[in-house]
């Protein structure tokens, strides 16, 4: 006997309404957490098994209603359309009856098997709202179900219930449905006729659905319907089209925005019979909190401290476990070092693959307690108010409240900043905000900045680097206009946005939302990086047979027979020092060595072709080598330099390599700039790749950053030369 | 009267929402429709958004969305 296929139960609900606590209640442990295909919003699933059926539960994204406006509504209402599940569980907000009604309204008219569940009872009941469930039970013909998401109550019933309505022949209530107004029922009577006698059986949408979404015209429906039956395609749409002028006249308004009201007034009917509301005044706590965090005083300092204490944990607390890691790594290069014999594999590993993987694995718990810390802030509602503090100045960028997060979790490290993006959404805040994010300087070029700016800017260089950053944020929003007016043009998306009440987090909804965000980022950026870290390797280790200008090893050898005698003569006393002397000496050839073979390297020979690229810019072919490099990760510049210029990685070493190299300080400081302003690091193309989910925006991102790059960093150098700087 | 031009702790009730159509019907979706009693809770400290409770909820808006919702004050 084969399985049978398990029952598909989808949830929705409005955000809020304690959807994702449920879901994580039924599902425990077992989700598995993806995205929607194309798209940035995720997708969780779960399988499990109860009541002697194996059951599978969607997450469908938190949405108000079933509009295709927003990417969320648009994954739910196809999700339901398309995906045809067993039985959907809206989950209804008990103390926003009236607004989670209007979803509710509309799944009844999606002709799909829909059940209640009325969540959070409790809190509506402490706030003087009763509910009369027979007459709502009654009034729609639904099922409903009573549910205290996060006490874990209810859940039992609620599964059961559901199954039970999947396994039951009913069709769904055709009754109880909003009826609109005399003239719009009669234009959907018409519309749905002629689908009727036009469009074959097998049409998989109900018709009178159907025949709603075209008088509103819904852009989606017009286009499956083209799909669909595509001779009758043009007939049906100017049939829709005659209907909505002559209902437009009628109304002297869209039918859509007449039909959204009716549906707000038989709403108004139903609450008029099951909720009663005794008009104690209650304490709100939730408003009392409001009116001290978003205080007019108030308000910002307190949200600058918890900006604050999120980059202090991040950072400061992240990194005692970046240390154990750091460690690890280093010790787990060692042992293969002493492991396998010398050679290309053994380098490869060692060099390439260790050290590399190494570099990014080591922003894991940052990104870990920078998630909780995001996880926190949403969890609560808190990010709501952020977002509402902060929408005045982000405005101004062409930018949502919310793209303040990402923006500032940039100057810590641009991937789990990219990441937060997520939060945004409208996809063309989201887009703004992830190409802009990069400019925000992350704690990874500071390294170049302090050895740059410390060789040629001595006593000034905090002013100096301060100037960087302030270059960076300048042209950040510079770049948020330019975006805005040009390829993401386009009317805001309406701020309207709901401020949740605040509530108290559950730990387990925190760690779930760290580690579905965490595992992304170690699954994807760890792929990259590995085939990043082999090529940089592999073009810097090839070709392996190099002539060099001196013959090394002979002088190697040369010098220690030198020392071997005098060492031998010496004074006990003297032989310490004159050892540190040998082995001084011994670095200095070695470094020698190692810069001619970076110099004869193919990543050496890719750099001298870029030279004259970056020659107008004050930088030598060895800074266009170490730039390359810095691709992989803008901490490697640093350590390219190291070697280039014979320096080791010392920072007081390579400033004095620097300056006596005959770099000015005006190149420095374009070279600063470039810094700033390039590809910043594989890991975060490989976030932008996939939060934008288009190679097209990863491209303009690249290209543009570079191209930008290229020309502040000219203009300081040739500006700079010309009005006397250097 | 425009909502945007309300002040704190004043309550307006709903008498015709204008702007694109996105805006429209979104304002609407969330309960802010004809008829539907407006309190205004609080401006933001930089006095955009304002915030505003709707049928016991909270929702924000800038002020410039507001000003295409024509009220009429409630004493």
């Amino acid at each position: 006997m084969t399985q049978p296929a398990p029952i598909t139960i989808a949830l929705t609900g409005n955000p809020n309404s304690g959807k994702t606590t449920i879901f994580n209640n039924i599902t425990g442990t077992r989700q598995k957490v993806g995205n929607w295909p194309g798209v940035t919003v995720s997708k969780k699933e779960g399988l499990i098994h109860k009541f002697g059926h194996d059951l599978k539960i969607v997450d469908l994204p938190g949405t108000y209603s079933l509009t295709p406006f927003s990417i969320e509504e648009i994954i739910a209402r196809n999700y339901i359309l398309d995906e045809q599940p067993d039985v959907v569980i809206d989950i209804i907000d008990s103390s926003n009856l009236e607004r989670s009604l209007y979803l509710a309204t509309q799944l009844r008219e999606l002709d799909c098997k829909v059940l209640f569940a009325l969540n959070m009872e409790d809190v509506a009941r402490a706030r003087g709202i009763k509910i009369d469930v027979q007459k709502l039970v009654e009034l729609l013909d639904v099922p409903v179900v009573f549910t205290v998401g996060n006490k874990n109550e209810g859940i039992d019933p609620l599964l059961k219930t559901a199954i039970e309505l999947s396994l039951s022949g009913r069709e769904p209530p055709k009754r109880r449905r909003v009826k609109y107004s005399k003239d719009i029922e009669a234009a959907i009577a018409k519309l749905q006729s002629v689908l009727q006698d036009k469009v074959s059986a097998s049409f998989p949408y109900n018709f009178r659905w159907t025949a709603i979404k075209l008088i509103e015209d819904d852009k989606i429906i017009k286009e499956r319907i083209c799909e669909k039956v595509a001779d009758y395609c043009r007939m049906i749409l100017t049939e829709t089209q005659l209907l909505r002028k002559n209902l437009s006249e009628r109304y002297d308004d869209d039918p859509e925005i007449v039909m959204t009201g009716e549906r707000y007034g038989f709403i108004a009917g139903i609450i008029k019979e099951v909720q009663t509301t005794s008009a104690r005044q209650r304490i709100d706590l939730s408003r009392n909190i409001d009116l001290f965090l978003t205080n007019r005083f108030l308000g910002f300092p307190i949200f600058i401290f918890f900006i604050w204490a999120m980059f202090q944990l991040t950072f400061t607390v992240g990194a005692y476990p970046m240390d154990w890691i750091e460690w690890g790594v280093g010790r787990t290069g060692a042992v293969f070092a002493t492991l396998l014999p010398d050679g290309l594999i053994k380098d490869l590993l060692v060099n390439g693959i260790i050290a590399g993987v190494g570099s990014v694995i080591i922003f894991l718990p940052n990104i870990l307690i920078l998630f909780f810390c995001i996880a926190i802030f949403e969890d609560t509602g808190y990010m709501a108010r952020a977002a509402f503090l902060m929408d005045k100045i982000m405005h101004l960028i062409g930018l949502h409240g919310k793209s303040f997060i990402p923006m500032l979790m940039g100057f810590g490290c641009n991937v789990p900043a990219i990441m937060a993006a997520r939060t945004l959404e409208s996809e063309k805040d989201r887009i703004l905000t992830i190409l802009i994010t990069p400019f925000m300087s992350c704690s990874a070029r500071l390294p170049v900045y302090i050895v740059l700016a410390g060789a040629f800017f001595a006593g000034n260089a905090g002013s100096v680097i301060f100037l960087i950053y302030l270059t960076g944020i300048l042209l950040s929003i510079i770049t948020g206009r330019l975006f805005r007016s040009t390829l993401l043009r386009g009317a805001d998306a309406p701020f309207v946005m709901e401020l949740p009440p605040y509530r108290v987090p559950m730990l387990k909804s925190l760690l779930i939302h760290m580690w579905d965000r965490s595992k992304m980022f170690l699954k994807k950026m760890a792929g990259i990086i590995l085939i990043g870290s082999i090529v940089v390797w592999t073009l810097s280790a090839f070709p392996r047979n190099i002539s060099f200008s001196r013959d090394y090893t002979a002088e190697i050898q040369a010098l220690k027979a030198s020392y071997v005698d005098r060492i031998h003569a010496a004074a006990d006393s003297e032989k310490k020092q004159l050892l540190l002397e040998r082995d001084a000496a011994l670095t200095g050839i070695l470094k020698a060595k190692n810069a001619e073979r970076a110099e004869q390297s193919y990543m050496g020979r890719i750099g001298k072709v870029f030279a004259p690229v970056f020659a107008p810019l004050g930088i030598d072919w060895r800074g266009s080598v170490a730039l390359l490099t810095g691709f992989i990760a803008k901490e490697i510049v640093v350590s390219t330099m190291g070697i280039l210029y014979g320096a080791g990685e010392e920072p007081e070493a390579l400033q004095g390599a620097l300056s006596s190299s005959g770099m000015t300080p005006l190149a420095a400081f374009a070279m600063m700039t470039f810094v700033l302003l390039y590809v910043p690091c594989l890991a975060t193309v490989a976030a932008i790749r996939r939060e934008t989910g288009s190679a097209k925006w990863t491209i303009v991102s690249i290209v543009y950053s570079t191209l930008l790059a290229w020309v502040m960093a000219f203009i300081v150098y040739q500006g700079g030369s010309l009005i006397g700087l250097n | 009267m425009r909502l945007s031009e309300m002040k704190e702790g004043q309550t307006g009730k709903v008498m015709q929402v204008g702007g694109n159509s996105v805006l429209r019907r979104r304002i609407f979706e969330m309960g802010i429709v004809k008829g539907a009693e407006l309190y205004i809770e609080k401006y933001a400290p930089l006095k955009d958004p304002l915030e505003l409770i709707v049928k016991g909820y909270h929702i924000s808006l800038r002020v410039e969305e507001a000003s295409q919702i024509s009220v009429e004050k409630v004493e």
